[in-house]
């Protein structure tokens, strides 16, 4: 029998590499791919929990997760445009205008 | 055979967690961004398929619209506008990796922990009438998911589409071509 935790160990898998990409890759487009990863490990979580709970909410917050994720992914990738034609690259080192 | 049978749910869900890891390892390991791009289409639609294995099915729907057929486009029409080909090629991973391992590790014992601390509490087989149920009535996962969502949830429906709205009109300043030019001082333009 497929149980929670298996989900949920399913879902930290996935949330482990998304958060490992976004610490190691210097590619800002991978990063924001990263980034989508983290939330369907999220939304994964949601649904496995509003299965076994018998409770709709989960299946609602996921909605939400996924709506914010696409308001996120056209904001990075406009950030993508906007560097590009600034100094024209997408490597995160490279945008050290404030020195960080 | 007999063992396929009987144990089919736990091969299906053990196939399409190992495709949705090997997925994204791809999203994290490949160096072209347009095959790590491939690689999440393809873990976005087995997350999918584990949705609808949970009787989501309204979100399963969304998640392929939504995910594979909105984002994933505009991460390929990115890709495609800044020709990352011609860009300067540096190293893809950041050089320092110890400290990011030991970070990982850490992050992921407590996770493990937690799940399985969590997976005991929620340790019912599940049920799919309460996912579909209407003024106890069985509908469909998507009435179900209507009415509740224009009902209990009306207030952060309206606030998420302000979000979306907002998210609209900075994506458009930020893409706006004249924006870094027209600095007094145009040495930084930021």
């Amino acid at each position: 029998m497929i149980t929670a935790t298996h989900y949920l160990i399913l879902s930290l898998m996935m949330f482990s590499l998304g958060l490992i990409g976004v610490m190691v890759r210097r590619n800002f487009i991978t990063v924001l791919m990263s980034l989508e990863l983290i939330f369907n490990a999220v939304n994964l979580n949601l649904i496995a929990f509003s299965f076994r709970l018998g409770d709709l909410s989960g299946q609602i917050l996921a909605i939400f997760v996924i709506t914010v994720a696409a308001a996120e992914a056209a904001i990075g990738l406009g950030l993508i445009i906007a560097l590009t034609r600034l100094k024209d690259t997408v490597i995160l080192d490279d945008a050290n205008e404030m020195r960080g | 055979m007999d063992f396929l049978v009987s144990n089919f749910a736990e091969i299906l869900f053990y196939i399409l967690a190992g495709l949705a890891v090997l997925g994204s390892v791809g999203v994290i390991t490949l160096k072209n961004p347009v095959h790590a791009a491939l690689s999440l289409l393809g873990t976005f639609f087995i997350v999918a398929v584990l949705f609808v294995l949970q009787h989501a099915e309204f979100l399963a729907a969304v998640q392929v619209m939504v995910y594979a057929g909105g984002i994933m486009v505009l991460f390929l029409f990115v890709i495609m506008l800044v020709s990352v080909r011609d860009l300067k090629t540096q190293a893809a991973f950041l050089s320092p990796l110890v400290p990011v391992a030991v970070i990982g590790a850490i992050l992921v014992g407590a996770l493990i922990a937690s799940a399985v601390l969590l997976g005991v509490f929620a340790s019912g087989s599940g049920s799919a009438e309460a996912l579909q149920m209407v003024d106890g009535e069985v509908l469909g996962n998507t009435e179900a998911v209507g009415m509740v969502l224009y009902t209990k949830y009306l207030v952060p429906f309206e606030v998420v589409s302000v979000v979306l709205l907002v998210a609209m009109i900075g994506a458009i300043v930020f893409g706006r071509k004249d924006r870094f030019i027209e600095e007094p001082e145009g040495e930084v333009g930021l």
